[in-house]
């Protein structure tokens, strides 16, 4: 890859210019981009190790302000909190995103099936605190268009709708109702990658739709579902804009310090104790590297060339 | 790989759907079980944004005691906007002003960083190139809530914390920009087209200037999109990086509207703000993003799929 076209070229004109700087060109194309990469992608990094490992004073401290975070009375129901509701997110995720790409694949009208994709993925639109704001209203059971369902399942006030125990459940509609339609969208494209030829050999050799989604569909989705699920893991475990403005709405049913980026932001702005708010941060940091960095090396996904 | 070739080719000429013609004349009628599952999501999905759009024109007795996907009033639409344009005297203009500013900036910052980045990183030769490709890819995938407690340190400690900077430049790195214009220019642009324009005289950067340039309008769109939509709707940055309320972007402004709710937040005093209010100022938090989703489905769709192909 290095000389794309050495026959078309005389070797001159390149190397003369590689004598006294090889690659400048490239070095000047990137130099800003390297600049914004280590101003807000490495420094920050470094920064945040740097106060994890120190107290107020630049002392060095070792592992203490992790066994301060650790020991504090909310981080491990954080955990749990972020945990359950991963759980809970992932799950939907994967079944109602390949189930529903599977049966928009299957329409046989290639309009309705664009028009409900599109649909679908309209929500993605209010991602941020604007979907949570709509979700505070489908909640409350006085001005909810579904109001009828929320008293059916026995909930009457905002309150009782947003009870602790029913967190993890309400962070995954909001974060489904705002992400799902973008996936959906990228598994229909790869639905639609699969050779037609294979479907329509299984058809003819008896297999039903579900055997061929179960043995040829879904297996070859198996990549691009990893992909979600890495993707939204990583997304997950920042959980902050949900139970932050929920918190704010429900008179405290839902703490400020439900999720590990709320208790990292309470650290450093309620309790002005920044060295164990990044250590939370670097527990964090080290999740997002060590999600991405082993599906950059290993899924296969981003070749590098 | 096709297994069975006994099949006459069956419509080859649409890749994209799967139903052979011959199928249109036995048409079946949808499966009602799976005509019942899309119809459920798609309420799902359009239900909350069709009932946004009618709350706006309520009064709060409207919303509470009326159908919910009824109409209002024109005139509950006016005072619902009179009154959220009161509200800290026209703070919701200022905030959209504000989201405005930090999103446009930040997204001619990151066209002009990112394109010639990922033209170098497909079509050039320098030293550190994977180096850099492999830090993009990772830093790409991390959710970017995961530096904003640092960059808060890394920001107070050159005493940017207030400035409009510490907002811009953050949102201005944007390797997932450099990733799409990496992937545009390796894949649809041939090298040889490069090297010929050189092999003519032209510089390095007459190169890109002439020749690469104009063929990247649909990747600097793309990128272009994907920027602001990011810009414009994230929550935690401006959050903890802005202090006062007069430098919030749209987004954050939400918040405070959200604690003036009395319904929402009981402590409230004098200066309320009703339910409908919140649900017009919802709205018009969202219209920009809305406004280019419905024109740019298009670019959606290829920017997503932009790592198939790279199968």
């Amino acid at each position: 890859m290095t000389t794309a076209t050495p026959a078309t070229r005389p070797a001159g004109t390149p190397s003369r210019r590689r004598v006294f700087w090889p690659g400048r060109a490239g070095h000047l194309f990137v130099a800003a981009y390297v600049v914004l990469l280590i101003a807000f992608g490495v420094v920050p990094t470094v920064y945040a190790v740097y106060f994890a490992f120190t107290d107020a004073g630049d002392n060095f401290t070792g592992f203490s302000n992790f066994v301060e975070a650790a020991t504090d009375f909310r981080f491990f129901s954080a955990v749990g909190h972020v945990a359950l509701y991963l759980v809970c997110w992932l799950v939907s995720l994967v079944v109602f995103v390949v189930g529903l790409a599977l049966l928009l694949h299957r329409l046989t009208s290639s309009g309705t099936s664009k028009a409900l994709r599109f649909l679908y993925y309209i929500p993605g639109a209010l991602a941020g605190a604007a979907s949570v704001l709509v979700w505070l209203f489908m909640l409350d059971p006085s001005v909810s268009p579904v109001s009828a369902l929320l008293r059916a399942f026995g909930f009457d006030t905002f309150g009782e709708v947003v009870a602790p125990d029913h967190l993890p459940v309400l962070f995954t509609l909001i974060a489904f109702w705002t992400g799902a339609g973008g996936w959906i969208v990228v598994m229909y494209g790869a639905l639609n990658n699969i050779p037609p030829d294979l479907l329509e050999a299984a058809r003819i050799d008896g297999a039903s739709v579900w055997q061929t989604a179960w043995r040829i569909q879904i297996p070859l989705l198996r990549k691009w579902i990893v992909y979600m699920v890495i993707l939204a893991f990583a997304g997950g475990t920042q959980l902050f804009v949900e139970p932050q403005l929920l918190s704010q709405a429900s008179v405290g049913v839902a703490g400020r310090d439900y999720s590990l980026n709320q208790l990292s932001y309470d650290f450093a702005f309620q309790n002005n104790n920044v060295n164990t708010a990044a250590a939370i941060s670097v527990e964090l940091l080290v999740v997002g590297l060590v999600v991405a960095g082993v599906f950059v090396a290993r899924s296969g996904f981003f070749d590098a060339d | 790989m096709p297994t069975d070739t006994r099949v006459p080719a069956p419509a080859n000429e649409s890749l994209r759907r799967p139903a052979p013609p011959r199928r249109r004349g036995t048409r079946k009628l949808p499966n009602p079980l799976a005509a019942l599952v899309l119809v459920l999501f798609l309420v799902f999905f359009v239900l909350p944004v069709g009932w946004l759009l009618l709350a706006a024109t309520k009064t709060d007795d409207q919303l509470v005691h009326g159908n919910p996907l009824s109409f209002g009033s024109w005139h509950a639409l006016a005072d619902n906007w009179t009154a959220l344009t009161s509200f800290q005297d026209n703070a919701i203009f200022l905030w959209l002003g504000n989201s405005a500013l930090y999103s446009f900036v930040a997204l001619a910052i990151t066209l002009c960083v990112a394109i010639p980045a990922g033209y170098a990183l497909a079509m050039t030769e320098f030293r550190g190139r994977r180096t850099l490709l492999v830090a993009t890819l990772v830093v790409m995938l991390m959710p970017n809530a995961t530096l904003v407690v640092p960059l808060f340190l890394e920001v107070n400690a050159v005493h940017l914390i207030g400035s409009m900077w510490s907002i811009i430049l953050p949102y201005s790195f944007y390797p997932f920009g450099v990733y799409l214009t990496y992937i545009y220019f390796s894949t649809a642009v041939p090298r040889d087209l490069i090297a010929a324009a050189k092999l003519d005289g032209c510089s390095s950067f007459g190169v890109f200037r002439h020749v690469a340039l104009p063929l990247a309008t649909p990747i600097v769109a793309l990128v272009g999109f994907f920027s602001f939509v990011a810009n414009w709707t994230n929550y935690f940055l401006p959050y903890v990086l802005l202090p006062e309320s007069g430098q919030f972007p749209v987004q954050v402004g939400l918040g405070t509207l959200l604690n003036s709710v009395p319904q929402f937040n009981p402590t409230v005093g004098t200066t309320a703000v009703e339910r409908p209010e919140l649900a017009l100022a919802t709205l018009l938090a969202i219209t920009p993003v809305l406004v280019v989703f419905l024109f740019s489905q298009r670019f959606l769709v290829a920017g997503m799929l932009a790592g198939a192909t790279k199968e």
